[in-house]
């Protein structure tokens, strides 16, 4: 293992843990405000077939992006009717989402462009253009410095800087203002939030719609970033995973961060070394690909500590009369 | 979640739609992973469709959601009177041991594995000497001298592909670096392209400069990687070749279509039992079409071509590494 496939590896990283870091951080404002949010890899999927299908159609990754984040929305807002104003089961909304997202994409996809549920492949101004940071080019020579920002830094999709940039946004919103403060004493106490004269529902939404642009961006990502082109169940289980990030960060942003990029550099490293050598023992390729899933209940498990969630969350609010 | 309900059972029952067809009819029942798969199961669907246009006659199919429904859409074809039923994938194995000998008056075709029973015909493919052949062409394109193998599961079957793959290769060039790797070991490593285009993009940085594919829906990401990185890739299954012309090499044929074709044409009475389709059958090959004969030089198809008839003639044997789990050759 030397240098170079360090930074290959570490470049992996960032781009898979992309998707996973904007379903976290959804999936933790939701619940943070009260609302269990099972259905990020529905809306994950629905963004992802939105965005690949208006990409191909108008050959702007932008607008498909847009078109993305309208989808995710609209599904969020269906899960804030049914587990908000209508107090149903939030666990099961957002299981019903997965379905519906996982039935709708291929049945639509398959209306609009008879492929067997994907959309054609993308090209040219339908994907996600890779940046170049500034002075990339100059620095990659530079020992140590010059791998680093010019091989794992630089060269990814717009998308990839704004997910991390949200991290910090997040914790700001959550902890530095008035509205997030709101929102998690709406997810812990929402009756001492009802008292204080703010609304129990105003609130729920709105997480639950940021919730929502951010699944829009995580499946937007995945279909014109990640990959050309939509085919049915490309989520493939990041949401849950997202939602084990989560609960290992215990509804923290920046662990949140930390959580994704050790699932994100777990799945580069079960791609890049599948039949090596550990100390003179051979690992199977079953092996290596189990690892992160192995990891995943180990961490939960063992080293979490005690993850308590939000106390409010799960419980619908009823207003006292 | 009352209002919810009915729209998800109505996407699911969507998901299943089953062709009309009155009963006596044959009936192909696809795989995971999908009927347009642009591979494995499109070729079956090509086969039908052909024998449907000429012979003006109607079957029904169907496509499997998970693993779940093998034996249960097995069943309902067979109680529906269709015969016979083509059975599309070696995961149908244990489904066809358990559902044929339910329906002896039936014609069950197993495409890709074998199962020995009165009523059922086992169509298996020499994936190996069609993988060789490739290999050849991969090895001799290579500048780089590494070349690689994406497979979706690391299963007899697919190693079969990579074994014969690397056996072409180190018989042009014995020196070739080969590197192999696998997306997964659950259903979705057939369904991930995000998973084959990291993994694509991983061998090529360690210098491979044509990748084999050989992942189903997974190896649609590993062709597109391919086409980005400016290196060749090669397709598998069905004709590759038109989805980045220029880019993909060639595509290791696996002539399914005309094991469908042939299953619905002899109808009911089929012989039953296994039939190999290889090299001498014309049942594997690799492509050459309008979209890449301008990579493939006329040394190069020369030396194919020897290859061919030397294995064809039996001077020439490929291994296959499903007979005893080793290849000489990794």
């Amino acid at each position: 293992m030397d240098w170079i496939m360090v930074v290959q590896v570490l470049d992996s990283t960032l781009r898979l843990a992309t998707p996973l870091l904007f379903a976290c951080l959804a999936g933790l404002i939701s619940e943070r405000a009260g609302v269990f949010d099972i259905g990020l890899e529905g809306k994950m999927l629905a963004a992802a077939f939105m965005a690949a299908a208006i990409a191909y159609a108008t050959g702007n990754v932008w607008l498909g992006v847009a078109s993305a984040i309208v989808a995710s929305v609209g599904i969020s807002l269906l899960h804030g009717v049914a587990a908000i104003t209508f107090r149903g089961n939030q666990l099961i909304s957002g299981v019903a989402i997965n379905f519906l997202a996982a039935g709708l994409t291929v049945v639509i996809a398959q209306n609009w462009f008879s492929q067997g549920g994907r959309t054609p492949s993308l090209s040219g101004g339908g994907r996600m253009p890779r940046l170049d940071l500034p002075f990339a080019d100059a620095l990659r020579d530079v020992p140590v410095l010059g791998p680093i920002y010019s091989g794992i830094l630089s060269g990814h999709a717009l998308l990839v800087y704004i997910a991390f940039l949200c991290v910090p946004a997040t914790w700001f919103l959550l902890f530095r203002t008035r509205f997030g403060l709101r929102l998690r004493a709406v997810g812990e106490n929402p009756a001492a939030v009802d008292t204080a004269g703010i609304s129990v529902v105003g609130l729920r939404y709105g997480a639950v719609a940021i919730g929502g642009v951010l699944c829009g961006l995580a499946g937007a990502y995945l279909s014109t970033g990640l990959s050309a082109g939509f085919v049915q169940e490309m989520t493939a289980g990041r949401g849950f995973i997202a939602l084990a990030a989560m609960i290992f960060a215990k509804w923290r942003p920046w662990h949140a961060m930390g959580a994704v990029l050790l699932f994100g550099f777990l799945e580069a490293v079960a791609n890049r070394f599948q039949s090596i050598e550990i100390l003179g023992v051979g690992l199977p390729v079953q092996a290596m690909q189990a690892l992160p899933y192995i990891l995943t209940v180990v961490i939960l498990a063992g080293f979490v500590g005690k993850a308590i969630p939000p106390r409010a969350v799960g419980t619908p609010y009823v207003k006292e009369h | 979640m009352t209002a919810l309900k009915p729209l998800a059972l109505s996407a699911s029952a969507l998901a299943l739609t089953v062709g009309m067809a009155q009963a006596d009819s044959p009936a192909l029942i696809f795989d995971l992973g999908g009927k347009f798969d642009k591979s494995f199961n499109e070729a079956a669907y090509n086969g039908a469709e052909r024998w449907r246009e000429e012979t003006g006659g109607s079957y029904r199919e169907i496509e499997m959601q998970s693993a779940a429904q093998r034996v249960q859409f097995a069943r309902r074809m067979a109680e529906a009177g269709s015969n016979p039923i083509v059975v599309m994938g070696f995961q149908n194995a244990p489904t066809l041991e358990e559902v044929a000998p339910d329906y002896p008056d039936t014609s069950f075709v197993l495409v890709d594995a074998v199962v020995d029973l009165p009523n059922v015909r086992s169509v298996i493919f020499a994936e190996h000497e069609g993988s060789f052949l490739v290999g050849m062409l991969a090895a001799m394109a290579s500048e780089t001298d590494t070349i690689s193998f994406v497979g979706g599961m690391e299963i007899p079957l697919i190693t079969a592909f990579a074994c014969g793959y690397a056996q072409g290769a180190r018989a042009v060039n014995p020196d070739i670096e080969i590197i192999v790797n696998y997306t997964g070991s659950t259903p979705e490593a057939w369904n991930d392209p995000v998973r084959g285009s990291e993994i694509a993009s991983g061998q090529i940085s360690q210098g491979s400069d044509v990748v084999f594919a050989a992942a189903g829906g997974t190896g649609l990401g590993v062709l597109q990687t391919a086409e980005d990185e400016g290196v060749f890739s090669i397709g598998v299954d069905s004709n590759q070749n038109h989805l980045h012309p220029g880019s993909v090499l060639t595509s290791m044929l696996k002539l399914v279509d005309q094991a469908v074709y042939d299953a619905f044409t002899e109808g009911p009475d089929m012989e039953t039992g296994v039939v190999l389709m290889d090299l001498a059958s014309d049942g594997v090959g690799y492509a050459v079409d309008e979209h890449n004969e301008h990579l493939i030089s006329a040394e190069m198809s020369e030396a194919v071509e020897e290859a061919r008839a030397a294995i064809i003639s039996g001077e020439l044997t490929v291994h296959d590494y499903r007979t005893d789990s080793t290849c000489p050759a990794f």
